[in-house]
């Protein structure tokens, strides 16, 4: 299979889908330019249920023939675990009726906007989705799952506008299956499978360590299905347009297209929507004013300029780099900044997003931070990094979520890539230029109520 | 019933690190600094331990202690599957 | 009548009866200790969690023999279901009642934590809670039904035993009050490592931090 490059400017292209061109999920005009998924200032529309329906047709696949398009177009998941999509429908269809299926639009990670966008710009792709995923696993109820506002300092209200589609859903009666909207708690971890399943519950929005599944036993105890919303609106399109559509773009082990919330050196962040095996250097500006590269989230890795100049957009690349795809997120951070300085400021936002529940997790990782923080000082801090090594082999997969495991990975990736920046500092020096902080981090949970 | 082909894997959230079961079963377990357990060789359990671990099991004052299939994968306990992401599934 | 004398029985009704509930109170004492993750001078931890259930397995096998002779005494009737029926006694049902209750729930008590390793963690957990009202029940029902601890040496005794009990309890709701919850304990723990790395890590968390 080929890969197709689009250039950078994707996000604006317009192409419609059922041609191999981008973008497929973000409707025709649209800029999607926007840290915030589309401000009040320049939000641009979003495609109304009439609109939605005259561009995109109607679906050709449907129940068990979904299943099977859907395995033929090896669509993996969207949130992060990339976990084969026909196989989880599979699961839960055999699981038994009746099931109940889950739009996961919550998106924990403070530097990734692409759900966030793509619920404003395209919310009946999704709900489309959504109900094609109700039929194929035989389920009677439905949860879309959301943060309130996609950030706390006022982005649009995203709850609002998939009720307001959702009532013209239910005035058309184009929904066979009753969607119900639970808001999210502003947690890094409220978008996990299981807190997710606990919030929806009933209880507060902590991972839990379940013997079964949750396709087995998950909302109510029946069996659940989770995707990511992303992978809904992938699974809406290829309901109409079917797997071998799907194939023409991205690679052969990890087809299609994803969306992917770039972040420039200089601060500017886009939503691009691309082909999975995309190099790199397409995607972002590697200039030698680029210090680093972060790649998959603050569960993701830094990459050094040299080495993401090398590699595509794909698991196959990175994962033997120690990366990870994930949530599609991309960093070029400038030398302008320090690099220790902006892993130490994700490292402690990340320890206080711990759910508390498992020793190992919230003992750990405040202890990564602080050691880490010891470290982005300019002065030598022998005895901290002797500690990390340690801490970063004793915390990782000891909690009952990924949490240690991701900022772990996040942590050692920064050691390795910043190593320059670390003997700099030990000898007393930061060859930073900026003060302040670049990457996003979330705001502090303050009681047992933030989790709710 | 516990034998050749069990494992034991503790409960993170349950466990509270009152360490009892690094003291019945410390060739298998031992505690971190923070109290709580380390359970060695993907805690497979040799057949001569196989009454200890399920004493050490029934002991712990949590409940933490679990005794699984070895074919059991980490997988089954730990949604997200392998450690890629976590987050939005 | 038997060989036994009647006086024999019930000298050993009571004997029994007060041995078991010093035995009680000291497995409620060990249990409460558990919970708190202490250890016995010079004991290793797991001495805690195992005293705590052969006292308690003990102290069925005094509760056992205390019964047995109070339903044999001829003296007073006390019919064999009075044991497990509460307030079904037609000698002082109220205080018999309040032992059979105690009986009832040291029996739950027993039998879950034999099988703790098959019913849920949450099932086992749950009926042991009852373990804070059995021991109250267990002293209402040794003071009323015989006159032994209002007097001398055994009525200090039982007030030594309450006011142990007491203030365990009280100390234990005392640190479950006072716990970080959940949602604190990283925050609490990220306080001490900071602390122990030195102070001028506040130089860095002055940026950014919203």
């Amino acid at each position: 299979m080929s890969v197709v490059t689009p250039g950078r400017s994707a996000s604006g292209h317009v192409a419609p889908p059922g041609q191999s061109g981008l973008p497929r999920l973000l409707p025709p005009l649209a800029r999607a330019s926007a840290g915030s998924a589309g401000t009040g200032r320049a939000a641009p529309p979003a495609l109304d249920l009439l609109a939605h329906q005259r561009w995109h047709g109607m679906a050709r696949f449907r129940g068990p023939a979904l299943i099977e398009e859907a395995a033929a177009a090896g669509l993996t998941g969207r949130g992060g675990a990339a976990f084969p999509v026909a196989r989880k429908l599979a699961a839960v269809a055999a699981a038994g009726p009746p099931a109940v299926v889950v739009g996961n639009a919550a998106e924990g990670e403070p530097a990734s906007s692409k759900d966030a966008a793509l619920v404003w710009l395209a919310p009946h792709l999704v709900l489309d989705g959504l109900q094609a995923a109700a039929e194929a696993v035989g389920a009677r109820s439905a949860y879309l799952y959301v943060h309130a506002r996609h950030d706390s300092r006022g982005g649009p209200d995203l709850a609002a506008h998939l009720r307001s589609a959702l009532t013209s859903r239910r005035a058309a009666g184009t929904d066979h299956v009753g969607v119900e909207l639970i808001e999210a708690p502003a947690r890094f971890l409220a978008g996990e499978e299981t807190a997710m399943v606990a919030r929806i519950n009933g209880g507060a929005a902590r991972p839990g360590f379940k013997a079964r599944r949750v396709f087995e036993r998950g909302i109510g105890g029946r069996p659940t299905l989770v995707q990511n919303v992303e992978t809904l609106a992938h699974l809406a399109l290829i309901a109409r347009h079917g797997a071998a559509w799907f194939r023409t773009v991205g690679t052969q082990d990890e087809p299609g297209s994803m969306l992917c919330t770039v972040h420039d050196p200089d601060g500017r962040i886009q939503i691009v929507e691309t082909p999975i095996g995309t190099p790199l250097d397409r995607l972002l500006a590697l200039g030698d004013d680029v210090q680093a590269v972060l790649v998959g989230g603050y569960h993701g890795a830094w990459l050094s300029p040299a080495a993401a100049r090398q590699m595509s957009l794909s698991n196959a690349d990175l994962r033997p780099a120690g990366a990870i795809v994930g949530a599609g997120v991309l960093v070029a951070l400038s030398a302008a900044y320090c690099g220790l300085a902006e892993t130490a400021h994700v490292a402690r936002s990340l320890a206080l997003e711990s759910a508390g529940q498992c020793g190992p997790c919230f003992n750990g990782l405040p202890a990564i931070a602080a050691a880490l923080a010891a470290v982005a000082q300019p002065r030598p801090a022998e005895r901290e990094l002797a500690d990390l090594r340690r801490w970063a082999g004793l915390v990782a997969g000891r909690g009952a979520c990924h949490h240690p495991d991701g900022t772990v990975r996040f942590v050692a990736s920064a050691l390795q890539v910043f190593a320059t920046e670390i003997a700099e500092h030990g000898r007393g020096r930061c060859t930073a230029t900026r003060r302040d902080q670049f990457l996003p981090l979330p705001a502090a949970p303050l009681t047992e109520f933030d989790w709710r | 019933m516990a034998d050749v082909l069990s494992k034991v894997i503790v409960n993170p959230i349950a466990c509270s690190g009152h360490g009892v079961c690094a003291e019945l079963l410390p060739e298998l377990i031992t505690l971190d600094e923070w109290g709580y357990p380390v359970i060695a060789e993907g805690g497979a359990i040799p057949a001569r331990l196989a009454r200890t671990a399920r004493r050490a099991v029934t002991d712990c004052p949590a409940l933490a202690l679990l005794l699984v299939p070895r074919g059991n994968s980490e997988e089954a306990q730990r949604p997200g599957g392998p450690r890629g992401g976590t987050l939005g599934t | 009548m038997g060989p036994i004398s009647s006086t024999a029985l019930w000298y050993a009704s009571r004997a029994t009866g007060v041995v078991a509930l010093a035995l009680l109170t000291v497995v409620v004492l060990l249990g409460i200790l558990v919970h708190r993750r202490g250890r016995l001078p010079g004991l290793p931890r797991f001495a805690t969690t195992s005293l705590h259930r052969s006292l308690s397995l003990l102290a069925v096998a005094f509760i056992a023999i205390h019964v047995v002779t109070a339903i044999a005494d001829p003296y007073v009737t006390i019919g064999i279901a009075a044991a497990v029926l509460p307030f079904s006694s037609p000698y002082k049902p109220l205080w018999i009642g309040l032992g059979a209750i105690s009986f009832d729930i040291i029996a739950a008590l027993i039998i879950t934590s034999l099988a703790r390793g098959r019913i849920g963690r949450r099932t086992w957990r749950a009926v042991h809670w009852l373990a804070y009202a059995c021991w109250p029940v267990a002293l209402l029902h040794s003071i009323g039904s015989s006159t032994d601890l209002r007097a001398g040496w055994l009525l200090a005794l039982a007030i030594d035993c309450a006011a142990a009990v007491v203030a365990a309890t009280c100390w234990r709701a005392g640190t479950a009050l006072t716990a970080p919850s959940r949602a604190h304990r990283a925050a609490r723990a990220l306080r001490d490592a900071e602390l122990s790395t030195g102070p001028r890590h506040h130089e860095l968390t002055g940026a950014g931090m919203r």
